[in-house]
């Protein structure tokens, strides 16, 4: 224990001296978190759309009022003809074209009409889908805004006894855990993860990597300080600066500047944490237990955290991934991690709901710990 | 003096080519980047997990869930018998809707000729929740047209999309031209500003000082392998997307290596600038890392819709190299078009690239005198 | 006399490269015993076997009485060594670093403030005790080093080439401080390339090509060669050698 007191002092002596690493440790996670979420929108909105209005009737300009006035969209062009729409979209002026047809009117309120369907023309919609998220969001908004527009012109004229007849299902949307959509509350807690993931990680490797390009790691070697030991007094450190930067990115961050207020249990999820660290450094301590460069350690740690970064289900939902790629984010734990952290943080859930989260976390810890130990040898 | 030179040049070939491990992750990193991207990064919803509250238990809910069911979007996980086990269907963690049918759903529907229904989603994630309550009221609202077959809705709007550029919403088409800015500012930046520092730090730097070579020369030495590897790299990441991903060259190729050896030069420039001004590798990663590479992620426009930014953000955005370079990918690779297109993003590169030159041959003297 | 190091045919190979070849030889209590030999020669190998850094591929040997291969952990508590490669950390402080090293080994509190003391003292560094060890010339640094590396009374002290680059007068302050310590009863296994030092020793060992191949007083040796120095006995020896780095 003695000797765990005196390699903790001198590690963290060391960390706290060193003038280039102290601010990139504290100060840039949390300039990060301050301003990723800003960045980090995917909401769409603004979406730039150019209006063909070959009809310029009373009910094209009623459409158009309507999409402009719904605050996804913001007029691009209008006014003009198909070509320089086009040309619009090429020049990422636009992001989508809707085409009014002649007739449009004439045939929209014909009495049993179904606008276009009879000369084969109706609204044209062009989307630019080199962005599939901005795409498929922006004609469904699109779409959406035609759509009540069809049933404001419907109400117009229900008064004809047929229109009676046609059941009509309406659907009653809540938003549960976000009632106000803010983005924001979903990306926070999840780049908060990943935050702490990197500190814990890259840093735990490049230590430990660095005594070895150095040298001392030879004279440490020699002394009568066990693996266990000399692996605790790297490890330990970076746990306490793992949960000092959480704290500090979600109270001070999450909480002052977002306003996220944790809704579940604090301590499940400091608990949880204190886990999550445990594993990712020891993924740290693996990873240095294979490289002997610095430059080594960073590139290797930085394939991973790539991956599970990607994988992670922060920037594109798991459930539509193919079987194996979803295999991988099981064995990942920062997978687990965020979504424990939106578990709790959003939504509330209580020990019972991550009950399997908590085993297979500390699953991780021990198999990443256990292999770093084996590896690590001091008799070769 | 040109021999010379490639000597040294040949050297720090050697060292690169022979540090396997780094090597692995250097080209293994957008090979794996693009498969995953490729095949397994969609913001595509299929198989969402939802439970299905039916308190109905009648023909109309049957079938609207049999729709839910055998479409793609959606996976039904469990038929709940009350709603007040939604709750802890949603905090449990992988549900992502609730969908309840009401008592008397069919007779409603057909005396009434209105009923409801409810789509509870976790919003938590928002956008998601947005797009499976449309893909819900989809399969509703077919539903309902489906009952009354024969006769057509009146007052109908239809409307034709069609999707430009990228037909099959393919995820890789936004996003490839974001991994090679990505990629190659690693190489460059990252790679090339630690290997430098390496040298500094053990010392072997003063050696090469003294040599007759002006130093500048010497440093733009240690930079030429980057450079080769990131070309291979391109050249990995444009067979990978063509032939794994089908992903179309549109335009001119040769447009595309010019363009991308420029950006490149640029970032090998900015790697140079942080290796001058750090004196440890740790820092010259965590300065790369942090100051350079998650900025680039984030302002570069392929993750994160730029549009979105706050003002002051999308300002900064300006003056990330990666910006304007994938903007152009884009436009030359996708969209096929020509340097016309493309001038003014050139230019501004171009600009970023002699400044950064400058900078650094300034620096470089000042630590001589 | 006490043996502290004993070993039998100790052999370390890597592959089909045999790094130290069935070295066999004893060292005893207090002596200075110098082991020589060329770059390549095979002694960094040996003595890394004899601290429990490498485990040899064949052979016994026995160091302050526990086993090399069985009770490693035993041979650590009682041994110091100071690497080539310097190794006491640049980024923490004298104080700091005697502190450290002293704890690992057991050292108590009130110990550890009695022998700091008393080594600054002895080094003349009193006033630096609280500068970064980066801060040091490299002598002193390399005094540092051994002082540290003997701080907890070991019974043997490897050093290996401990005074590379420093100039004569260093050396020779450094060698007062290992007689000292052998004066107090602690072995001196040091390994060195500079053969003036080899005089200096109570016997030395000459490696070649991975074997022993001379063990003696240096006196002895330059009687058997019929050569006035060290330096030539190393010449004669080292002629024939096949391994040269």
């Amino acid at each position: 224990m003695r000797t765990l007191k005196f390699l903790l002092q001198k590690e963290f002596k060391q960390i706290f001296r060193n003038r280039a690493l102290l601010p990139l440790l504290f100060v840039v996670p949390i300039m990060q978190l301050l301003i990723l979420p800003l960045a980090a929108d995917y909401e769409v909105k603004n979406i730039n759309i150019t209006i063909v209005d070959h009809d310029h009737s009373s009910y094209s300009h009623k459409l158009i009022s309507k999409i402009t006035a719904s605050g996804y969209f913001k007029l691009a062009n209008y006014g003009i003809g198909f070509n320089e729409a086009f040309d619009d979209i090429e020049k990422d002026r636009a992001d989508l074209i809707l085409e009014i047809p002649q007739g449009f009117e004439r045939n929209l309120i014909r009495e049993d009409g179904v606008a276009g369907q009879t000369d084969g023309e109706q609204l044209y919609v062009a989307v630019n889908a080199i962005n599939g998220v901005k795409a498929n969001l922006g004609s469904a908004y699109l779409n959406r805004i035609i759509a009540d527009y069809n049933v404001d012109v419907r109400m117009e004229w229900a008064q004809m006894p047929r229109f009676n007849l046609f059941p009509t299902i309406e659907i009653a949307s809540s938003n549960w855990f976000n009632p106000t959509m803010n983005y924001r509350f979903y990306m926070v807690p999840g780049i908060l993860a990943l935050l702490v993931t990197m500190i814990g990680a890259y840093m735990c490797a490049l230590n430990i990597v660095k005594e070895k390009e150095v040298g001392t790691i030879e004279q440490i070697n020699v002394t009568p300080i066990k693996k266990h030991q000399f692996i605790l007094g790297k490890l330990l450190p970076f746990w306490f600066i793992g949960i000092v930067v959480f704290t500090v990115g979600l109270f001070g961050v999450g909480w002052l500047v977002y306003g996220i207020i944790p809704l579940g249990n604090l301590f499940l999820l400091y608990t949880y944490l204190g886990v999550y660290l445990i594993a990712v450094l020891g993924l740290g301590l693996l990873i240095s237990t294979y490289t002997e460069t610095q430059q080594q350690a960073m590139s290797i740690a930085f394939f991973f955290m790539m991956v599970f970064i990607l994988m992670s289900g922060l920037f594109t939902p798991i459930d539509g991934m193919p079987k194996w790629a979803y295999v991988i984010t099981q064995f990942s734990p920062v997978t687990y991690f965020i979504e424990v952290m939106r578990m709790i943080v959003l939504k509330g859930s209580e020990f019972v709901n991550i009950k399997i989260h908590f085993l297979i976390m500390m699953g991780f810890a021990v198999l990443l710990n256990g292999w770093a130990i084996y590896n690590y040898k001091k008799t070769n | 003096m040109m021999d010379n030179i490639s000597t040294f040049i040949k050297k720090e070939f050697l060292h690169v080519f022979r540090d396997r491990k780094t090597l692995l992750m250097l080209f293994g990193l957008p090979i794996v980047q693009i498969i995953l991207f490729g095949f397994a990064l969609t913001n595509e919803i299929t198989n969402a997990k939802i439970v299905v509250c039916d308190y109905a238990k009648d023909d109309a809910s049957q079938q609207i869930i049999g729709k839910l069911q055998a479409s793609q979007q959606f996976d039904i996980q469990r038929i709940l018998l009350s709603h007040k086990q939604i709750e802890t269907a949603f905090k449990d963690g992988e549900i992502k809707m609730a969908v309840v049918f009401p008592a008397n759903f069919n007779s409603d529907l057909l005396h009434q000729h209105k009923a409801q229904v409810q789509l509870i989603t976790d919003a938590s994630d928002p956008n998601t929740a947005t797009a499976i309550s449309g893909y819900a009221n989809q399969i509703v609202m077919d539903y309902q047209n489906e009952l009354m077959p024969l006769q057509r809705v009146p007052y109908q709007i239809d409307t034709e999309v069609r999707m430009i550029y990228n037909p099959e919403l393919k995820a890789a088409v936004n996003f490839v031209p974001g991994v090679m800015s990505l990629i190659l500012l690693l190489v460059c930046v990252l790679m090339t500003s630690v290997a430098i520092v390496k040298e500094k730090e053990t010392g072997t730097m003063e050696v090469l000082l003294v040599s007759p070579f002006s130093p500048f020369l010497i440093i733009v030495s240690k930079a030429v392998p980057y450079l080769a590897l990131s070309l291979i790299n391109l050249t990995i990441i444009l067979l990978l997307s063509v032939f794994v991903l089908g992903m179309p060259i549109n335009g001119s190729i040769l447009l595309l290596y010019a363009v991308s050896t420029l950006f490149i030069i640029t970032a090998l420039s900015l790697g140079l600038l942080i290796s001058n001004r750090t004196a440890s590798q740790q820092s010259a990663m965590l300065i790369s890392l942090m100051g350079m590479l998650v900025p680039s992620i984030l302002f570069t426009g392929f993750m994160f819709p730029l549009e979105n930014m706050p003002y002051p953000l999308q300002l900064v955005s300006h003056i990330i190299p990666a910006k304007w370079y994938y903007i152009i990918v884009k436009s030359v690779m996708v969209k096929g078009l020509g340097f016309s297109a493309i001038w003014k993003e050139t230019l501004v590169l171009l600009t970023m690239t002699i400044l950064l030159l400058v900078v650094n041959i300034k620096t470089f003297k000042i630590r001589l005198t | 006399m006490d043996t502290v190091i004993h070993t039998n045919k100790l052999t370390k190979r890597f592959g089909n490269f045999i790094a130290a070849n069935e070295i066999t030889f004893d060292v005893y209590r207090g002596e200075i015993f110098g082991f020589l030999g060329a770059n390549g020669a095979g002694k960094t190998t040996a003595m890394r076997m004899l601290c429990g850094l490498s485990k040899p591929s064949s052979g016994t040997a026995t160091i302050a009485g526990f086993d090399i291969y069985k009770q490693t952990e035993e041979i650590k508590k009682n041994i110091g060594y100071m690497s080539q490669k310097f190794s006491l950390y640049e980024d923490l402080t004298v104080l700091e670093n005697i502190r450290f090293f002293g704890g690992i080994y057991g050292l108590s509190d009130k110990q550890l403030k009695e022998k700091s003391a008393q080594l600054l003292g002895t080094l003349g560094m009193v006033s630096e005790a609280k500068k970064m060890v980066s801060s040091l010339p490299l002598g002193w640094k390399q005094k540092l080093s051994f002082s540290v590396a003997i701080l907890h009374e070991p019974k043997i002290v490897f050093l290996d080439e401990p005074t590379g680059g420093v100039d004569p007068v260093t050396r020779r302050q450094f060698w007062d401080l290992i007689y000292e310590a052998a004066d107090s009863g602690i072995t001196v296994f040091v390994t060195t390339h500079y053969m003036d030092e080899a005089e200096y020793c109570n016997r030395i060992s000459m490696m070649v090509d991975g074997e022993i191949k001379a063990l003696d007083t240096p006196a002895k040796l330059k009687q058997e060669y019929a050569v006035t120095s060290m330096d030539e006995v190393f010449y004669e020896l080292a002629r024939g050698a096949k391994r040269r780095e």
